[in-house]
């Protein structure tokens, strides 16, 4: 059963997805895909959260609804992300983080 | 080697595999694609963690609602064909190794770190547990950040409909 896998496994393998999304978010210049990145790292976090749930405290649920709570947010945030991105794409014509400096100091 | 960890290893091969193709794929389209994939992939670990109906909920609101929404404003906002330009190797490099170093210090600290982990016949939460401690107010229940979220989603619904609507013109 799950006894045969470690937890730490678990945790390997959110750090790695946790990182690769950090990568995507320094390297990318189009702001959609920074926008994936993010949902990348949210995903990653959830993992951990139900992880550790499972294995740690397995008669309680406080990390399975946590991830509930944190998908909705993640809802949230990817509509309003992309109601930006619509209307900075309206005034610009293009969505790269580097042409949109209007209010950079 | 069981069922169990087979799973286990086809998933998270499916999820590293995919996570780095979506941040690292030079057209658009396809990495909205791969991060379809990494989401599909973590409902099946919830899945094999015994979670359903989280799965569930992961599979109906990030692989079918914040995908589609994803790609619904890629398809507005750039051109199918388009390809990025490749990335800068200075820029690649310095990205790549300020990851490395961090995820290399953070599985550092994990393998190194004991948990005691409990180990019991793991059971899936009913539905009707579920739904119960969501609204209850007492003792492990959930009712106000559940409550805090509905007026969360309310506000971002109203915020995304008046920022991206078309101004009147004068």
């Amino acid at each position: 059963m799950l006894s045969e896998i470690p937890l730490s496994y678990f945790l390997v393998v959110s750090t790695l997805m946790f990182f690769i999304g950090i990568y995507g978010f320094l390297t990318r210049k189009n702001l959609i895909t920074i926008l994936m990145a993010v949902e990348l790292i949210l995903n990653s976090v959830n993992i951990n959260f139900v992880a550790f749930n499972r294995y740690l405290f397995p008669n309680q649920l406080e990390g399975h609804f946590f991830s509930l709570f944190i998908i909705a947010v993640a809802a949230a945030e990817a509509a309003v992300a992309i109601a930006i991105i619509i209307s900075v794409y309206r005034r610009y014509s293009n969505i790269d983080v580097e042409r949109v400096d209007t209010m950079k100091f | 080697m069981s069922i169990h960890e087979l799973m286990f290893y086809l998933f998270s091969g499916m999820i590293l595999l995919f996570s780095v193709l979506t941040v690292t794929s030079r057209r658009i389209l396809r990495a909205a694609v791969y991060l379809l994939f990494v989401l599909v992939s973590t409902a099946g670990i919830y899945f094999m963690l015994n979670y359903q109906f989280l799965a569930a909920v992961q599979l109906t609101l990030y692989a079918g609602g914040i995908v589609v929404l994803i790609i619904f404003s890629i398809l507005l906002t750039s051109h199918i064909s388009q390809k990025f330009e490749p990335l800068g190797v200075k820029k690649m490099v310095f990205s790549a190794l300020a990851v490395a170093a961090g995820a290399l210090l953070s599985i550092m600290t994990i393998l190194d770190y004991g948990f005691d982990t409990v180990v019991t016949t793991s059971q899936n939460p009913d539905m009707e547990l579920i739904g119960t401690s969501l609204l209850s107010y007492e003792k492990n229940g959930y009712v106000l950040p559940f409550e805090v979220i509905s007026v969360l989603l309310l506000a971002a619904m109203v915020a995304s409909i008046v920022i991206a609507k078309k101004e009147k013109s004068k």
